[in-house]
């Protein structure tokens, strides 16, 4: 097959493409330029980080002798990624990142072009696999399953594929019963990533401080801080910065009554209002999502399904009580902390049924939501 | 996808060394000394270095004292850019303009606005009429305004990218008048154009090796002597090799490689620049009869643009994806524009040049050289037909298209 191979210049993508060379496929390795920006000579240039990851990419694609290419997908990344980013923190809301990337740009833009240029499929670096489809070529539907290693499955990130993108997507980490063994493998392979340490969560915030990132795109409206009683307990610097379940940063004077930590349970940029309570107000019963993408087959009300609910979470037993139209998920144990905007992928086992984003999140204690 | 055999069309990009220029290199490898030293050993190498300078001073019309060793057209520029500012700041008043074309290299563009965000200087970009020829009347336009404060001009001999020729001696004309001097950068035009640096008046000339069929890090400033010659101050201090001007020791086996290259490529200029316009032609026929809307950019006039380039915008299609679809089919080029880590950004010449920038993303440069065959040419362009196609479906993938 034609394979169009990702290099992100981590060890992980670089070993997936490796892989398929080995297995004889006809490899392009691609690396993404995803921001850009000129020089103040109105020159070119771009972030260091960013060119040494380029420069990572393609040292790895000489290595193991297939064609390389930058591409440049700033301007989607911008469109489909960080504006949206951006605009859901202000709007109060909690973000995935990576799975707009994969939704948008990986499997989206760069899909169809890999498409229109003539490839059969489109590989990663990320922790799944895939069965069906074009992996096996048996003329079969494919399916999106945990990764071998559980600890570093990625498949959440990946729910929101449908079928036709799943269908030309190969995934050749998703057998590697570890990193170790990846980094064993580059090393093998005489790639120079093999002791590369792994990227950070969010690729354009490279330090991680994802608050400061923010605040800096997003107006501070400061506010009080009130309990779930709407006493007032302290004050904010901008409701759009705080995150459902979050502990740090809260700056309250005095300490609870009953002397427990304090987590946020909902914030409001309608009336800049940050709500702190106890853990035990953070509990979620059950979570009303928006339109869901489905890998396959819908499932049906009634289903017993595995849900995670964000990126490093564990996964939890639930029902599906409604599917038409909005989904709604009924969770067998309560859940702390689940905020609109995040991402629900649901499994059957280790298949991932598909995935929904949370509109609003029903706490089993009776508090008013945003 | 890796077709077997190679059709390499971007002689302008790197030509291959010639084989007398490459005996050359490899001799001079084998030789020890520096030439610098007073001992046998360095005499030889001194010698090398010697006659290497009066080859290329011969070739070019230079004196061999006129000739600057360098490690390339990049820092030939950066040092006739930059010294030459310098050294018209020390002579009394300030001249803070710096006019250079709006289509130069980076080379010049880049030093240029260095010294505007960092010394002081205000750069005037010099305009270009559609064919990416200088605009001569806004030159004098610029300099007029107040002559005495124009440092320098530099105005490259012909575009690397759509290959116009320059009108340079209008250039000097203009400049000279005023006593102002005139930096070209040839590195495209030696070899397939008459350079005569005594003839042109101009005050620095710079000289690429790579681009004649010489080493990689190998090239020449050429610096005019004599009464009212202007003083270039030296980017690299050290140990006053060059007359001063370019400290470092001078690399022996570069050096005469670089001559025989300069040297072959002179004499031999006119029945190469037969040859490559016949190319040329036969390729841009394939071409326009190929891809009809294709559009061939550049002078129509073959006495106003280089003999072996062919620079062609593809409408509808990204140059990224020309390009990696005709590599696919073993045919080299480049999109002609500069690049950083392999992304393309739209082109500053063809910007200059008025082409509006969705049309100028699907830029694709061709260039010929001395190992070139009618083969080469048609070999593109009995890939073009399917390479198009396929940009412009990709092309309606692209949000930014």
């Amino acid at each position: 097959m034609r394979v169009l191979a990702a290099l992100s210049g981590g060890v992980d993508s670089a070993v997936a493409a490796a892989r398929l060379v080995e297995d004889g496929h006809d490899v392009v390795g691609v690396h993404l330029a995803l921001s850009t920006t000129d020089s103040p000579s109105g020159g070119r240039g771009r972030g260091c980080c960013t060119l040494d990851d380029a420069h990572d990419a393609r040292r790895a694609a000489d290595v193991l002798d297939v064609p390389f290419y930058v591409w440049d997908f700033s301007a989607e990344f911008a469109a489909a990624v960080l504006d949206p980013f951006v605009a859901d923190y202000a709007a109060g809301r909690t973000p995935n990142p990576c799975v707009s990337c994969n939704r948008h740009v990986k499997f989206a833009a760069l899909a169809d072009r890999a498409d229109a240029l003539g490839f059969d499929a489109v590989a990663t670096g990320h922790w799944a696999r895939i069965s069906g489809g074009l992996s096996d070529g048996a003329g079969r539907p494919a399916e999106l399953h945990r990764a071998a290693d559980a600890a570093k499955d990625q498949s959440y990130v990946l729910a929101v594929l449908e079928q036709r993108r799943l269908a030309r997507a190969l995934f050749p980490l998703g057998d590697v019963a570890s990193k170790d063994d990846v980094r064993t493998e580059a090393a093998a392979l005489g790639l120079s990533v093999a002791d590369k340490r792994d990227s950070t969560d969010i690729c354009f915030i490279p330090d991680g401080d994802t608050r400061t990132w923010l605040g800096a795109r997003i107006p501070r409206r400061p506010g009080a801080v009130l309990d779930t009683t709407g006493a007032v307990v302290g004050s904010h610097d901008g409701a759009a910065g705080f995150t459902v379940g979050q502990r740090r940063g809260l700056a309250l004077g005095a300490p609870a009554a009953d002397g427990r930590p304090r987590y946020v349970v909902s914030t409001s940029v309608d009336d800049d209002v940050v709500t702190v309570g106890s853990a035990q107000d953070l509990l979620v019963d059950a979570v009303e999502c928006g339109a869901a993408t489905w890998c396959g087959p819908a499932p049906r009300a009634g289903d017993a399904v595995g849900v995670q609910l964000r990126a490093h979470g564990d996964e939890l037993s639930a029902t599906v009580e409604q599917v038409a139209g909005a989904v709604l998920l009924r969770l067998d144990e309560p859940s702390p902390a689940v905020a609109p905007g995040q991402l629900v992928a649901l499994y059957d086992g280790t298949r991932v049924v598909g995935s929904a984003t949370v509109e609003r999140a029903r706490r089993r204690a009776a508090l008013v939501s945003r | 996808m890796n077709a077997a055999r190679s059709t390499y069309l971007d002689h302008a990009a790197s030509t291959p060394m010639k084989p007398a220029a490459r005996d050359a290199m490899l001799a001079g490898l084998e030789r020890t000394g520096n030439p610098g030293s007073l001992h046998t050993s360095g005499r030889r190498a001194r010698r090398a270095v010697e006659e290497a300078r009066e080859t290329v001073a011969a070739a070019l019309g230079a004196r061999p004292a006129e000739v600057v060793l360098t490690a390339g057209g990049t820092e030939s520029d950066n040092l006739a850019v930059k010294g030459l500012w310098w050294g018209r700041q020390s002579a009394g008043r300030p001249r803070r303009r710096v006019l250079v074309s709006a289509v130069e290299h980076h080379a010049v563009l880049d030093p240029a606005d260095w010294l505007a965000r960092d010394q002081g200087a205000e750069v005037v970009r010099l305009p270009v009429l559609t064919d990416g020829r200088l605009d001569v009347a806004a030159l004098e336009e610029a300099i007029a305004a107040d002559p005495g404060s124009v440092a320098l001009v530099s105005v490259m001999w012909a575009n690397n990218e759509v290959g116009a020729v320059q009108p340079l001696d209008a250039v000097v004309a203009a400049a000279s008048a005023h006593g102002i001097p005139v930096h070209a950068d040839a590195a495209q035009a030696v070899g397939a154009l008459p350079v005569d640096l005594a003839a042109s008046g101009l005050a620095a000339l710079t000289v690429s090796g790579h681009k004649l069929g010489g080493p990689v890090g190998s090239g020449a400033l050429l610096l005019a002597r004599g009464a009212g010659a202007p003083t270039v101050v030296p980017v690299l201090h050290g140990g006053g090799q060059e007359g001063g001007v370019r400290s470092g020791t001078v690399d022996a086996a570069a050096a005469a490689s670089l001559a025989v290259a300069v040297d072959l490529a002179v004499a031999g200029r006119e029945a190469h620049a037969e040859h490559l316009t016949a190319l040329r032609g036969r390729l841009a026929a394939a071409i326009t009869s190929a891809v009809p809307d294709a559009v061939i950019t550049g002078p129509r006039d073959p006495a106003l643009r280089l003999p072996g380039l062919l620079h062609v915008v593809v409408p509808g299609c990204e140059g990224d994806s020309l390009l990696f679809l005709l590599d696919a089919e073993g045919v080299e080029c480049s999109t002609g524009s500069a690049c950083t880590a392999g992304v393309s950004r739209p082109s500053h010449v063809l910007s200059a040049m008025g082409v509006p920038d969705p049309l100028a993303r699907g830029a694709l440069r061709f260039s010929l050289g001395h190992t070139s065959t009618a083969q080469d040419v048609d070999a593109a362009a009995a890939a073009l037909p399917l390479v198009v196609a396929r940009a412009r479906a990709a092309a309606g993938t692209l949000v930014s298209a």
